[in-house]
């Protein structure tokens, strides 16, 4: 193994993944490094995604496919059942140990070299210059030098700070998350429910998406600012014993989602920071999958670039801050928006907004006529909410 | 000061996104509360999904 490449990777998600895959296209010699011992595990995610957004990145399989999504299931604060069919752009549930895996051999069959087990704990600098990164591999301590480091090294991105990137969240833009994979549950193979309100999840939102029959990720995020007096885990507790006490909890993950804006500051010399680690996640859904995955591709892009220029300063790398924000950043931008504007709303607004919805007749409840119902209401608001799910 | 019960943790690094002194250090199945940058701001208190971390008035009070 080599201890200089053009471009190395920190992270082994999605987001790092297509950095790597880009960049190895691009030809740059590009080296991936994950710190867990398994790429894709464990899994931190509710394993949510909408169909076209992946499309744009590969095929879509069965092996990594769970269940297929076309409908959603809105529950309002005081129980009133909406739902919502026929979505005309449906998604998946994935099964991300499968899915993480092929996006990594995607990288490698684009020429990356990938090392799990792989911690990074400090970078190479020289004066304020960085030249690569230093890890524990193996109980040993290693060094790799390079002209630029993706940083995709996720919500607990330290890669970032070291580099003078401020990338600390705040806690009313954390969502605090647990989720567990449960059994023996009544839920419906080709729709995800979302249960709404201050009791179930305040400034969050409870999920239900299946994985199959009777099997389903059963989660919630509470917001930062709500979890000090109650936390995620009490939430979910409470929500289980009330609603399905005989479920069997095959695993339990916890986690934290920045529902925040895009960093200000995405790149400097010698380095880039995608995925989570960015804060690259949809406001208001939390979803991030796809969005790490184009924050990655960008990023891999401009250090193939990079290379082919021989420029590694942040004047050149700068336009990757550009297309980020062009492609999705400026629209995350509103979302935050909406997201402040949603955190407003009472119990009551969730449940007059679910009565005028549920007003309409099954057959005429597409997402269009739903849209419609709720502008009634809150002008605007729901509809962009609405929206901001269907394209996790 | 600030502990962690490490046999709850699900080392899962939401408190060291929230940490505003880059105070906590997470490896594989470790984690460790640099105490002499933590300011005692509680944000990883508040933050962790399953109550794992704790203000305690010295380390004494764990045992």
């Amino acid at each position: 193994m080599k201890d200089e490449y053009d471009v190395i990777v920190v992270g082994g998600g999605p987001a790092g993944s297509m950095a790597a895959k880009f960049a190895a296209e691009g030809g740059a010699s590009v080296l991936m490094l994950e710190k867990d011992r398994d790429i894709g595990m464990p899994v931190r995610c509710g394993e949510a995604v909408g169909a076209d957004g992946l499309a744009r990145f590969l095929e879509p399989n069965d092996k990594w496919i769970a269940s297929k999504i076309n409908s959603f299931r809105l529950v309002s604060p005081s129980g009133l059942i909406v739902d919502i069919e026929g979505l005309s752009d449906g998604g998946y549930v994935l099964d991300r140990r499968i899915f993480d895996y092929e996006l990594a051999l995607m990288a490698g069959n684009a020429g990356a070299s990938i090392m799990t087990k792989a911690y990074v704990y400090d970078l190479i600098k020289d004066g304020d210059s960085i030249k690569g990164v230093k890890l524990k591999y193996l109980n040993e301590k290693v060094e790799f030098r390079s002209k630029i480091i993706i940083a995709a090294d996720g919500v607990e991105s330290r890669v970032g700070r070291w580099a003078g990137i401020k990338t600390t969240i705040k806690i009313k833009d954390m969502e605090s998350a647990i989720q567990i994979s449960v059994g023996n549950v009544d839920c419906k193979s080709n729709r995800l429910d979302f249960y709404l309100g201050s009791e179930v999840a305040p400034g969050g939102y409870l999920w239900v998406f299946p994985k199959g029959e009777n099997y389903a990720n059963i989660g919630l995020g509470v917001a930062g600012n709500h979890n000090k007096s109650k936390s995620a885990r009490k939430y979910l507790d409470d929500f289980m014993e009330k609603n399905y006490p005989e479920a069997s909890i095959l695993t339990t993950v916890v986690g934290g989602v920045p529902c925040a804006h895009t960093l200000p500051k995405i790149a400097a010399d010698n380095i880039m920071i995608a995925g989570d680690a960015a804060h690259m996640v949809n406001p208001v859904s939390g979803g991030g999958i796809v969005s790490g995955m184009q924050g990655g591709r960008l990023a891999g892009t401009r250090a193939a670039e990079a290379v082919r220029a021989g420029d590694y300063s942040y004047k050149f790398l700068t336009k990757y801050e550009k297309d980020w924000h062009k492609l999705l950043g400026k629209s995350y931008e509103r979302m935050y928006k909406i997201k402040s504007a949603v955190s407003k709303l009472t119990d009551d607004d969730l449940n007059r907004t679910a009565e005028i919805i549920s007003s309409l007749p099954q057959s005429k409840r597409t997402l269009g006529r739903v849209f419609k119902t709720a502008l009634l209401k809150h002008p605007k608001l729901l509809f962009d909410v609405v929206r901001a799910f269907a394209s996790v | 000061m600030i502990i962690v019960e490490e046999n709850k943790c699900d080392f899962c690094g939401t408190c060291v996104a929230v940490c505003p002194v880059d105070a906590i250090e997470l490896f594989e199945a470790q984690i460790d509360i640099l105490h002499d940058r933590c300011i005692d701001c509680d944000l990883c208190v508040w933050i962790c999904p399953i109550e794992v971390l704790h203000t305690v008035e010295n380390e004494a009070t764990l045992a």
